[in-house]
Formats: structure tokens, sequence, C-alpha cells
């Protein structure tokens, strides 16, 4: 019988959990200064999410998604992207949205239950965070569209995790972008778990990346604890996005180091033995061996970037929190662009309520 | 008999009727080895096993979709979409199939199932976790909408749920999930549907409310009764169909009636109430009827979400301005 079609993925590592390089290593990776510029955002993502942990523990943020073991995957992407990029993320990417210029005060605001945390600063036209799953996949789909139709030099990146590649949207976002030949890179940042679901309850495929087979764009698999395959993947994407060659579906595999927020308890359904043995090979580690042996990083360096970087997040903080509350008339003013007399009239009632705190 | 949450009273329901009925399977995001992310399902799995409680991938249209197809197929799926923010991709199943596919096959074929989710705001969640659309289940023909506010009423209203021939859309108010406890016998005793349930009787006006709003109307008619205003307070648990004869019975009595509910107020069922009052019970009114409803805003994230909902002076300002016409 004759094949009609057939397909391979390849899977991309350039350094391996000691932070060895595997292969001949891509040109940015000669580059100091980038180099460090990525391990610093790498860090700071660390140093921001263990804050927000304390935070929300202390009661000064509410639920909160870490995304501890994902700084690779994260800063990686946002690194290749260009700042007319849009990206449109989930809820867990705040690495790449700071890099993108978003304060992480913004952020703190967002998971502190402050709507203006999402007016943000940096790519503004950006998408915001985005809870309901695989949902943004679609709009970067449309987003893409739109660029093309104006015929700009740029591309539209969704991000998501494992569980999104199983809904809907994500099928028919790749479907749309297949079909229509859309500049925008779908990013599977696949850490094993939705929530407790780990990813081999979630399909029978082998891999994520060749969902993109079935709808005719490109799929790859890549370590997505290594940077450098990261960053690589995402620059060969992006440019095929770019220069028309359409769309790319790149499954990053990785591992949620920490609970799926702050609401859940991850022993439930876990072993600690797997998360360990995870945490060894955690992007961190081996990028600090990386720049050890190639730039010659001194643990002295490392130490101060870190209180660096605290002190850097302890002002964000400190702005989030000295922030004024917003006021219940907030509540009314962007429903529309011309408030309807009704609202107006409901806003001169909820004026005669104080809002009651509540913990 | 045990002291039960709400929430508690839920999982006592399911084990119940998941041990005397092998068609009952409980399935969705996380509701096997994690027992649900409120903890609604824990313990079934190792109590029923893996074939009748599991983990479905991340896909709600596919969780109602497959209960659709199960539940013709003489199952009673009791499939759980874990916030009502995330219902949506599920509607067109519910709306499309579940709802209708009694009616299209003249009974040849039927949907068993209740669907599950907890709803509403008060948790300080993010975004989508605090929605309040029940309105949009009620207005599909076919398909029955529960919302028990109570520990008692959640276990006998969900057993009878879970009984009836038909779809129901289950709405659990997750603000009062661990609010307080009752005495819940575990007799596999089902509680009406269709029938609201008067929680407090009153005379001079009555409360009427579902879900956690409950709670802020009880408070308000205790803090009511001290200035001698005494509140006849109704739970209308099944919100479609709703039980006209209880709550027409209350107003011939008490001759006004002040309508709460945490959703958005326009086009919420407060209106529905309010029509039947004006066809039904014109008569018997003395006053206005009042809607005290969320703004009609989207939900705000959590440092508003206590201005956005109707509180216990607002419930108090508008029974003083009811009591006043």
């Amino acid at each position: 019988m004759p094949v009609v079609a057939k397909f391979e993925i390849t899977y991309t590592q350039f350094l391996d959990e000691h932070g060895k390089a595997q292969q001949e290593l891509p040109e940015f990776a000669a580059d100091a200064d980038e180099m460090a510029r990525m391990y610093r955002f790498m860090h700071l993502t660390r140093v921001f999410d263990r804050r927000c942990i304390n935070l929300q523990r202390t009661g000064q943020v509410n639920t909160i998604a870490s995304s501890h073991g994902h700084e690779a995957a994260h800063i990686g992407l946002a690194a290749a992207m260009r700042p007319e990029d849009v990206l449109a993320p989930s809820y867990r990417e705040h690495g790449a949205v700071i890099w993108r210029g978003v304060r992480m005060s913004q952020l703190l605001a967002v998971w502190g239950g402050d709507e203006r945390g999402h007016d943000w600063d940096g790519a503004r036209r950006d998408f915001p965070y985005c809870v309901p799953i695989a949902t943004q996949c679609l709009h970067a789909a449309g987003a893409a569209l739109a660029l093309k139709m104006r015929g700009e030099e740029a591309c539209a990146v969704a991000m998501c995790g494992d569980g999104a590649t199983s809904e809907g949207a994500f099928y028919e976002a790749l479907n749309a972008a297949g079909a229509m030949k859309l500049p925008v890179v779908f990013w599977v940042t696949n850490n094993r778990y939705a929530i407790s679901m780990p990813v081999e309850g979630q399909t029978g495929a082998e891999t994520l990346a060749q969902k993109a087979i079935a709808v005719g764009i490109h799929g790859e698999q890549v370590d997505g604890n290594d940077l450098i395959a990261v960053r690589n993947a995402a620059e060969t994407a992006l440019r095929r996005a770019r220069s028309g060659g359409g769309a790319s579906l790149v499954e990053a595999l990785s591992y949620r180091l920490g609970d799926h927020t702050t609401a859940d308890d991850a022993t439930r359904y876990r072993p600690d033995e797997e998360v360990e043995q995870a945490a060894r090979r955690a992007p961190l580690h081996r990028m600090k061996r990386f720049m050890q042996e190639r730039f010659g990083w001194t643990d002295e360096q490392e130490e101060a970037l870190i209180g660096e970087l605290e002190a850097e997040v302890e002002r964000e903080v400190e702005a989030y929190l000295a922030t004024p509350k917003p006021n219940i008339e907030d509540i009314f003013e962007h429903q529309f662009a011309n408030m309807p007399a009704a609202l107006k009239a409901q806003r001169e009632i909820a004026r005669r309520y104080p809002v009651p705190d509540h913990g | 008999m045990a002291n039960l949450t709400l929430v508690e009273a839920v999982n006592q329901a399911l084990a119940w009727e998941m041990a005397h009925d092998d068609s009952v399977v409980v399935f969705g995001e996380d509701v096997g080895v994690n027992g649900g992310v409120f903890r609604a399902t824990v313990g079934l799995q190792e109590k029923f096993g893996a074939e009748r409680v599991f983990d479905t991938p991340l896909a709600e249209a596919m969780i109602a979709g497959l209960s659709v197809g199960m539940a013709t197929q003489g199952f009673k799926p009791v499939p759980e979409i874990q916030f009502m923010g995330f219902i949506y991709p599920a509607l067109d199943q519910i709306i499309s199939h579940a709802s209708r596919m009694r009616n299209r096959t003249r009974g040849r074929l039927t949907c068993p199932m209740v669907l599950r989710a907890p709803f509403g705001t008060g948790i300080r969640a993010p975004e989508h976790h605090s929605e309040s659309t029940e309105a949009l289940f009620a207005h599909m023909p076919g398909v029955r909408v529960v919302i028990p506010s109570s520990p008692v009423r959640a276990y006998g209203l969900l057993l009878s749920a879970i009984r009836d021939p038909d779809p129901v859309v289950f709405l659990e108010p997750k603000r009062i999930y661990r609010a307080f406890r009752q005495e819940v016998p575990d007799n596999g005793e089902g509680l009406p549907l269709d029938k609201a349930f008067v929680t407090r009787p009153g005379t001079d006006v009555t409360l009427i409310s579902w879900g956690a709003s409950a709670l802020e109307n009880w408070n308000a008619a205790g803090e009511l009764a001290d200035e001698g205003i005494d509140c006849e307070v109704v739970d209308l648990a099944t919100v479609s169909p709703i039980d006209k004869d209880t709550i027409l019975e209350s107003v011939s009595r008490t001759g006004r009636a002040v309508i709460v509910h945490e959703a958005a107020v326009s086009g919420g069922l407060g209106g529905e109430v309010a029509a039947i009052l004006a066809s039904e019970g014109l008569y018997s009114l003395e006053a206005p009827v009042i809607r005290v409803g969320g703004y009609d805003a989207v939900p705000p994230l959590a440092r508003m979400e206590y201005g956005y909902i109707p509180g216990v002076q607002r419930i108090k300002d508008a029974v003083h301005e009811c009591m006043e016409s």
C-alpha cells in the first residue's frame, strides 16, 4: 500500500544537564553580553517568583502561579522576539513578560486582584495574561492575520502549557494558522503537569509537537531547560513566520518545579523523588555551569547578581504595596468606551457603599 | 450523623449514589487522584476505582460531550467543570445536545447527567474564577439548574439531581463551601427539585435568593429583626424551573419582595422572579418588587469583589425602601 504521509519530529538540545555542549553552538551563544543578559533575567524570574510565593503566604497577593523551572523556556523565547512582535501569554510566563517591559509591580497588581496591573508597560499591544486555557492561541492567530494583512514584518506568539493542547481552541488556532499560512509561533512549555494530570493523560501521542503535522505547520521539540536550544528554536520559528514561511509549533520540554499555583499542593499527586530528580535538570544549574566554563562567571558575581536582583524586586514590591487601592467606581469605567446611562446610575449606587476588606 | 460543610456534603452525596447506583460515573479535571481542586471528589477514586472516577484531558467541551455520549448509552455521568468561568466551551454541548436530545429523538435517547461546577465570587481567586452566569443555563429549555445554599440542601438536591432522568446543571456556591457546618444524615434521601425552601419564616417582607447570597440574606434578616422588621427568607434552590407556588404564597402573606443575587442584575434571574410576581402576584403586592444584584460589570478581581456583590447593607437598604413604599 502506498504511504501517503509520514513525519518525523526532531528534538534539539545544545547543553546537557551539566551545561556541557553536545554540539556546535549557535552564534549568539558566544556573545557574552547577550548570554549574561538572559542569565540575569532567568535569575530575576526566580527571585521574583520566590518573593511572589512569600507575598502570597503573608496575604499580600492572592493565588499566584509559580514559573519555577520555566526560566529558560520563557526567557529564551522572549529574548528571540522583537518588540514589535505580539505576545499572547497564558498566566505563568512572568519572565517573558518582564523581559518585554512589564513592571513587576504591575504583575503583582494582577495577582493582587487589581485590574490596573494589566494596563502594563512595555509591549503595549501584547495580550494580557489569559486564564481560560488555550483561548489565547486563537488570539495569536488573529493577531498574526492582522499583521499579515497589514504587511508588517512581525509575528505573533502564543504561549501555553501541555494541558492546553487538549483544548479545542488549541487545535482550531493551529489549524487556522496552517490553512491561512499565518505568521505565528505556538510555544508549548510542556512542564509535564496540568495541575495534577501528567502529560501522558492528555494525549496518546508521543510528542505534543507532532500535533503540528495534522494541520500542516512545522513542529519540533526542544529541551526547554536548555536556554540555548530554546533561543535557537525560537529564533528559527520566528524567522520562518516573519519571512512568510508559515507557522510553527515548538514543544519545549521542561518540568513544573513548583505547585500549579499557591492554591495547589502537588505532593498529593506526584512523588518527591520525581521533583528532586527534575530539579537536578533545572535550567539555572546548567546555565551557571555554562557561564562559568565559557565566560569565567564566578560565585562572587553570582552572589552579587542575586543581591542586586533581590533589591530590584524589593523596589517593585514596595511600589506595588504603596499603590493606593482601586475605587469601586473603577469597576464601571472600562465596561464600554461611553458609559451607558444605566451603568452611571449603578455607579452612583455603588459609591454609597464602602468596599469591605476580606481576608 | 456527620457535621459537614457544603463541599463535604457534595462529596457525601456523590459517594452515596456511587455506592448505590453502578451507572454513576464521576470525571473531570483533577477530580481523581487530586480529589478535585476544592476536594469535592476526594476519596471517591479510592472507593470506587479509577474506572468510575477518572481524570480527563483538559477540555471542557469534551467533558460535556463525553457526558452526553455516555448518558444516552445508559450511564449517569456526573462530570465536574473546575470553575464556572471555564464552562463556556461546554455550552455548545449543553445547549445543542444535552438539553434537547430527549426532544430531538422523541424520548428515544435521554441525557440523565449532572454537570457540577463551583461558581460565584468570594475566594480572592484570579480572573474567570468568580462568575455567576446561572441565567445562561436557566435560559436553556430542557435543562434544570439547581443551586444548593446549605450542606443539607447540597446533599439532598445533588442526590435528586443524579436520580433525575434529565440533565441538571448543578452550581455550587464556592464562597460558602466551607462557611458553616450542618448535621447531614447520610441516609440517601433526596430533596425535591423544582421546589423553593423557606429558610426563615416571617411576615413583613420576602427575601428571595439562591447560592451564596443566602448568607447575606440571613444576616440582613437577623439585623432587620432587631429593628422590628420580620423577613421571610426563601432559597430558590432550583432556579430553573422556578417554584412559583412557594414565592407567590410567601408574597401573598408579606406583600413585599426583595430579590438578591450575585449575578449581574440586568438579565439576571431576579428579573424572572419579578416577572412571576408581577404577572401572577400583582394583587398581593403592597410595594414594588426590588432587585439587588451584582452590578452590570465584569466581576472584578479580588480587591473589589465584595463591593460588587450585594452586601448586607445594600439588602437592608432595599428592604427599608420596600417597607417605606
